[in-house]
Parts: C-alpha cells; structure tokens; sequence
C-alpha cells in the first residue's frame, strides 16, 4: 500500500511542483534585483533566491499547491469510499481503516514531500540563476557567490523538515475529512473543499511553528 | 443465533429504531421486511458493530457485539459475511484481489486463499472475471462479487442488505436460487433485508416484519400471509390503501 501511494501522491506531484518553482525562480530574482539594484551588490541576488527558495517558498508553496492536489484527491477518494460502503466493507472483513486506508497515506506523504520539494527548490534556484545571468547584469561567478556565501546547511534540512510536516498534514486532513464524508456526492464535494483549506491552514500554522521553534 | 434486545437507535432527531427486539435462530433465512428507511439496513449494521446503539444491545452468539474489546469484534466480522446493497466493491482492486482481501486479513495459506477464490466465484457463475475491475462488471455481477467475497470467509453467518433491489426479475430470481444454494451448502445462517415481496417468501424460512422502529409481526411465509394485522398485509400485498 504504502509504494503506490508513494507514487501517486509524491512522484505524480513533480510536475506541478516543477512548474511552480520555475516561475517562483524567476520572479524571487527579478524582485531581489529590483530592491538590490543601487543599494547592496547585486550578487546578493543569489543568496536571496537561495535562502528564500529553500527556506520558505519551496516548502511552503509547493506545500499549497500538494494541498490541493494531494489533499484533495484523498478526500475524494475515501469520501467516495465512505459514502458507497466501501470503508462499510473494510470493516467487516476486520480491517481497521485508519491503519489500512490513513497510515500509508499519512507515511507516502510524509516521506515524499520533501522529495518533491527538493526537485522543487533545486529547479527554483536554478532558474534564478538562469533568470540572473539572461536577464540581469549578473555572472555564474557573482549568482553563485552570493548562493554560497549565506548558505548553512540547516537552510535546507530546515526547508525539508517543514515539508515532511506539511505531508503529514495535509494526508491527515484528507483523511480526516474524507472518512467524515456523508450525503453521497454532495458530501464528497463538501469534504473535498473543507480537506483543501483545512490543509492550506495547516501548512501556515506550521509554518509559523516551525519558525518560533527553529529559527 | 442472533439476538437483538429492545434496540433503539436514532439519528439527530429522528428515531429510526424504536425498541426492536428479535432472535434469529441459527439456521435457515430470517427475513427482514419493511417499507424504504424504516431502519432495516441499520439493524444489520448493528450486528457487526458498524453502528452502536442508544439503547438495547445485540447479540450474536451469545456475545453483546456494542461491549466486544476490538480484538473480539475483529474475530467476530469475521465469522459474518455481509453483502451490501450495491456490492461495496474497492474498486480500486481487481475482482480476485477483491475477494483475496479478506481471506489475507485471516492468515490464510496461499493455497486455501486461491482455493477459496476459485471456489466462491464459481458458486456465483462467474468464473473468468479475476482480472476485471468492479466497473467494468454489470450491477447484477457486482452483486454476485458480493456474495463471492462473503462466501470465500466461510462465515457462520451472512447478513443480505437489500440483494435484488436493482435488479430486473430474472436476475433477482437467480440472487434468490444463489441465496437458497448459498445457505444450503454452506449452511450458513442467513438475514435477508428486502423489501421484495416475492424474493422474501421465496427464500425465507421465517419473515419478520418492521414498521415504526419496532417489531411488527413474525413468522412463517405462510403464517405471515394469513395474518390479520392490517398494516402487514398491506405491505405484503403492496396495496397503497
């Protein structure tokens, strides 16, 4: 159980996780060059898309935007399950459906999002630096001076630590949701939405929790 | 046998079960009759635990399923089939793991396990579906899934939730025959909920009848068709006044 969910709710993430750490790269080294420029070297360029990426917007956009996918498709899911008797079903052939349906779920996610984080704050950091060089008065050299200049390898584990968290989170309110699910496919819909910004608040209250304790 | 002991039930504000009390003796189809939601499904979901109570309790052999530590109730369910109303197939698996779900669960050899697939669905008639998924089967076939998956258990007992509801005559005539041949060979005790007349005193050997929460009548198929209870009768005889 636990191998496909990974699959389904980690690998099958990439893409979409890849997609928005492009446009994040872009724009953090846009918006550092804009309030740089005139003020502080522009290599500063790379240690704010590096820390930013890492640190936060890696994390916590491709966090939302799980939330949504992940978060959303397993409410769907064992919404549906509930309200045609399957999880009925589970229980009486003595399974206990939080171990059999929430666990491996809560674990896929937990464990894959900091994967697919990872492809997404390297893809993030790589595109500041692709934004950097073509379209600001920056070299490789000065990108990756200022990449490695603030770098502490907590920025990254700190980056991840979150992610996993967000994981859990967000598995544990589609779950949650999803086996609360009543009222056919009205209440799949209902559940769905409520697993979604239920997720989303989650990865903010984290957010800031992980902040408080750790920085 | 079954026991079920002035069981009240309701939810939010409506009472669905209103002090119900019967006993199902081991052996033989009981047959559990009354009209869309009165509460028949929830009486079954009582006797493996899915539901619990307000008040009264049941029993089944002898053991109140509402007080089962879990390890007690995991052994119960699975001494009890149950076939829902629309199969409650994981349709994210295949027809063979389907049925394997629940034998695995036990702690079966390989070679029980895939004995008991091949022998379940070929009790049902459909003996080349493994592969298939539940959508790509008919609801008639789901239905017999169903029943395959609950026959594989070998369970003392098999609760029937609404099985030819669906389904046109000549279907729900053979559901009947599946259901006579299933309580036979395997000698299962059987609860059937319907509200099909003509399969009710086809397969039952003792017709119960609820109305209002509560026990109505039971009996025979011949001592129920010649009861005077007004109410009764017109349920059997489906008459609107």
């Amino acid at each position: 159980m636990l191998v496909p969910q990974m699959l389904r709710l980690g690998v099958q993430s990439i893409p979409i996780a890849l997609f928005i750490a492009v446009f994040t790269g872009i724009v953090l080294a846009l918006l550092a060059s804009y309030i740089f420029t005139g003020t502080v070297p522009l290599y500063f360029v790379g240690a704010l898309v590096g820390k930013t990426i890492m640190m936060e917007l890696g994390p916590v956009l491709t966090g939302m935007a799980l939330a949504g996918r992940v978060g959303a498709s397993i409410a769907a899911e064992l919404g549906t399950m509930k309200v045609t008797e399957q999880v009925d079903a589970l229980e009486t052939l003595a399974f206990d459906p939080a171990s059999y349906l929430v666990v491996p779920r809560v674990l896929a996610a937990t464990l894959m999002f900091p994967v697919v984080t990872a492809f997404a704050i390297a893809l993030g950091v790589v595109t500041g630096w692709i934004t950097a060089v073509n379209l600001l008065d920056l070299s490789t050299v000065e990108f990756v001076k200022g990449l490695r200049m603030f770098y502490v390898p907590k920025d990254l584990w700190f980056g991840l630590l979150k992610a996993a968290s967000f994981g859990a989170a967000v598995a544990l309110a589609g779950s949650l949701r999803g086996l609360s699910t009543a009222g056919g496919a009205r209440g799949v819909g209902r559940e769905t939405t409520r697993a979604v910004v239920l997720g989303c608040e989650a990865i903010l209250v984290l957010d800031a929790f992980w902040a408080l304790v750790l920085l | 046998m079954i026991r079920f002991d002035n069981l009240h039930k309701r939810f939010g504000d409506r009472v669905v079960l209103d002090g119900f009390t019967l006993e199902v003796p081991t052996g033989g189809t009981t047959v559990l009759i009354g009209a869309s939601g009165a509460g028949k499904s929830v009486i079954l979901k009582h006797v493996v635990g899915l539901i619990r109570p307000d008040a009264g309790h049941v029993e089944v052999d002898g053991q109140r399923v509402d007080t089962l530590e879990r390890d007690d109730l995991v052994a119960l369910r699975c001494s009890i089939g149950y076939v829902f109303q629309f199969a409650a197939l994981f349709d994210s698996l295949t027809i063979a793991q389907n049925i394997r779900l629940g034998l695995e669960r036990q702690g079966l050899d390989e070679a029980v396990i895939t004995e008991r697939l091949r022998e379940s669905l070929d009790v049902v008639g459909l003996s080349d579906v493994d592969d298939r998924f539940p959508d790509e089967l008919s609801g008639g076939m789901r239905k017999r899934v169903g029943i395959a998956r609950a026959i594989a258990l070998r369970p003392r007992y098999i609760l029937w939730d609404e099985p030819t509801t669906g389904l046109d005559p000549v279907t729900s005539a053979t559901m009947d025959d599946l259901m006579r041949r299933t309580t036979d060979v395997f000698g299962v005790t059987s609860v059937v909920v319907t509200h099909d007349m003509r399969s009710a005193f086809s397969i039952g050997s003792r017709i119960a009848m609820l109305a209002d929460g509560r026990l109505r009548a039971v009996g025979t198929p011949e001592e129920m068709r010649n009861i005077d209870d007004p109410l009764v009768r017109r349920f059997i005889e489906g008459r609107a006044e």
